[in-house]
């Protein structure tokens, strides 16, 4: 008796299959398709149709959008066109660096902890005082602390990032040592670095990407809010929060100023989060759906 | 070397209950209760008993797994217990574990062939292209096909995870491997396969085998010597063929009552236990099977019965059973 256990899929099953996986994937591929236009604004800035964001032309200040500028121009004769398209690469360029510095510390910081009770103690104290502090004040009183810089501010903004990675490594650290495998890992002679590095660390990736989009998306309206009030980024540099704030003082005039950059800023945070929620879905492997 | 490969002396494990505001420790669970055995070299050990008496975290104090809280544990005449982790590594190629579950206890992101060498090159034992052969070879030992050292472990069976477990216990050609239950998640036809390897390992590698188990018939076909616990507490010590055919604690006559007889025809006494496994947060006094016991006088409520000789070989914890009477 012949029986074909796996029938060849026909082209309607694949294409069935394509379509679901599309479906299910939805989230990332929106997300992550925004985030690459984004990505790529930012880095084609110069060959993007744009002038030099910082020239001044007060001949030619509060135009509304038009061919030549197509977002207008601000209190100063600066294209916003221009501005908006170069403060794609501030604000992109914190979120990131802040994510990976964030996941990077705290990683270390929670394997850490997550194996050597005495440090863990130490350790969360400070992260507890560091998340009692509201991160924008905490990046605020940073700042004040240093001058305005690109690497400042985002350090300012990392530091109060990481205690969130840390105690979510932590968390998966304490949860994982209690498995099997690690026992095993033990009992086969082991070393504890070996044990964090090899059995620990590749089990804490997926969770930890998935709080990398975030923490990305919540720098950069941090950065934006910096900007904003002036504490963040050096006003030479165009952003997407101080564009928002030289624009505020004639918002009733010329709305385009502030809403504009806004539309960016939201919609890079909204692709963030979309792609971190699919992330999360695709990752978690009580919701995987094909082992 | 003189004396059993394994002994472990008044072995105890004591786990603290913390509660309110500064972690006080309010009550003890009392999982190993001062337990005393030991394991020849060659022989398998068979530890009995029912969910939470105990055998499971006897075999990971052992292990140093957990810390014991009191008690010794020498492996080939030398104490273990009490060493730190680097001290104790040099004794680890000597003693290895298989674990109940094979699902968790395999590193979901290491290859097979990985998981196998891991011990192999931790004890620098071979690397490179000889781990890469020697594990090829060990894969062979436990019934595996070489081809399948690249694979994952979710790709692979329950039976086959559990063999991979037992080739990397198996990786550093160890004196004494504590099986934990290493069966009792399998089903049954893969259950038969599994032990079958285990004896076979035992015959050709002369390992000897702590084996944590609840199940009777997988006891009795694997055990040279059989230990009962309850509660925390070894009741009774005897090679396999006088536990099964006469066991003389009251708990080891019920607990042999209650495994499933294969033959229909043969109708034999049922003992059926009154009330639950009492806490091992507050054990009873005296005997701790005494709540439970069918045969329980007075005495058993006030005073602990010693566990004793009966015959050669044969030892009970239990103020009716007198040598004379064995």
């Amino acid at each position: 008796m012949a029986l074909t256990l796996v029938a060849p899929a026909t082209q309607a099953q694949l294409q069935g299959r394509r379509r679901a996986w599309w479906r299910r994937n939805l989230s990332i591929v929106l997300g992550g398709g925004l985030i690459a236009v984004m990505v790529g604004i930012a880095l084609l800035a110069p060959w993007l149709g744009t002038v030099d964001p910082a020239a001044l032309s007060p001949i030619r200040r509060l135009r509304p959008p038009s061919d030549q500028y197509w977002f207008g121009t601000d209190a100063l004769g600066r294209d916003v066109y221009s501005r908006v398209i170069y403060g794609a690469r501030a604000s992109l360029f914190v979120g990131f660096a802040v994510a990976a510095a964030a996941v990077l510390s705290g990683l270390f910081f929670g394997l850490v902890s997550g194996f050597s009770r005495w440090i863990d103690a130490i350790l969360m104290r400070i992260m507890d005082g560091l998340m009692s502090i509201p991160s924008v004040l905490l990046a605020i009183a940073l700042m004040a602390l240093t001058k305005a810089s690109l690497e400042n501010v985002i350090l300012a903004i990392a530091i109060a990032e990481v205690p969130r990675v840390t105690r979510l490594v932590r968390g998966v650290v304490l949860g994982l040592r209690e498995q099997p495998f690690v026992e095993a890992a033990i009992a086969a002679g082991t070393s504890t670095p070996r044990i964090l590095i090899r059995h620990i660390l590749p089990n804490t990736i997926a969770p930890v990407v998935v709080q990398a989009t975030y923490i990305c998306a919540s720098a950069i309206i941090t950065e934006a809010i910096l900007s904003f009030i002036g504490a963040g980024l050096p006003p030479s540099i165009p952003t997407w929060g101080n564009i928002i704030a030289e624009g505020r003082a004639i918002f009733q005039v010329r709305p385009q100023l502030i809403l504009i950059p806004a539309a960016f800023l939201s919609l890079t945070v909204l692709a963030i989060n979309l792609l971190g929620d699919g992330l999360r879905d695709a990752l978690d492997p009580r919701l995987a759906r094909q082992m | 070397m003189t004396g059993p490969l394994l002994q472990v002396v008044d072995l105890k494990k004591h786990y603290p209950i913390r509660g309110g505001l500064f972690g006080r420790e309010v009550a003890t669970v009392h999982a190993v209760d001062g337990i005393t055995f030991h394991v020849d070299s060659g022989e398998t050990l068979g530890l009995v008993g029912e969910s939470g008496c105990g055998k499971s975290t006897a075999g990971k104090a052992i292990l140093k797994l957990v810390d014991p809280t009191s008690g010794t544990v020498r492996l080939m005449g030398k104490r273990i217990d009490g060493l730190s982790r680097s001290a104790m590594w040099p004794h680890r190629r000597d003693l290895q574990v298989v674990f109940q579950d094979p699902y968790s206890s395999l590193s979901p992101r290491l290859s097979a062939g990985e998981i196998v060498a891991e011990p192999l090159k931790n004890f620098g034992i071979a690397t490179g292209a000889e781990a890469r052969e020697r594990v090829a070879w060990l894969f062979g030992k436990v019934g595996l096909r070489p081809e399948q050292m690249a694979k994952y472990p979710h790709e692979f069976s329950g039976g086959q995870r559990q063999r991979l477990g037992i080739a990397r216990a198996l990786a550093v050609r160890p004196k004494l491997i504590v099986a934990d239950e290493p069966v009792s998640a399998l089903d049954v036809s893969v259950q038969a396969q599994v032990i079958n390897l285990l004896t076979d390992l035992q015959a050709e590698f002369g390992v000897s085998f702590l084996f944590v188990a609840h199940d009777l018939a997988v006891v009795e076909h694997i055990s040279h010597r059989v230990a009962v616990m309850y509660l925390g507490k070894i009741v009774e010590i005897a090679d396999r063929r006088t536990i099964f055919a006469r066991p003389q604690h009251p708990y080891t006559e019920a607990l042999l009552s209650a495994a499933p007889q294969p033959n229909p025809r043969l109708k034999k006494k049922r003992i059926i236990l009154a009330g639950d496994v009492p806490s091992p947060i507050n054990p009873p006094s005296g005997c701790r099977f005494h709540t439970r016991c069918p045969y329980a006088v007075a005495r058993c409520k006030t005073e602990e019965p010693q566990i004793r000789e009966l015959a050669p070989g044969h030892q009970v914890a239990c103020h009716l059973r007198l040598p004379s009477a064995g």
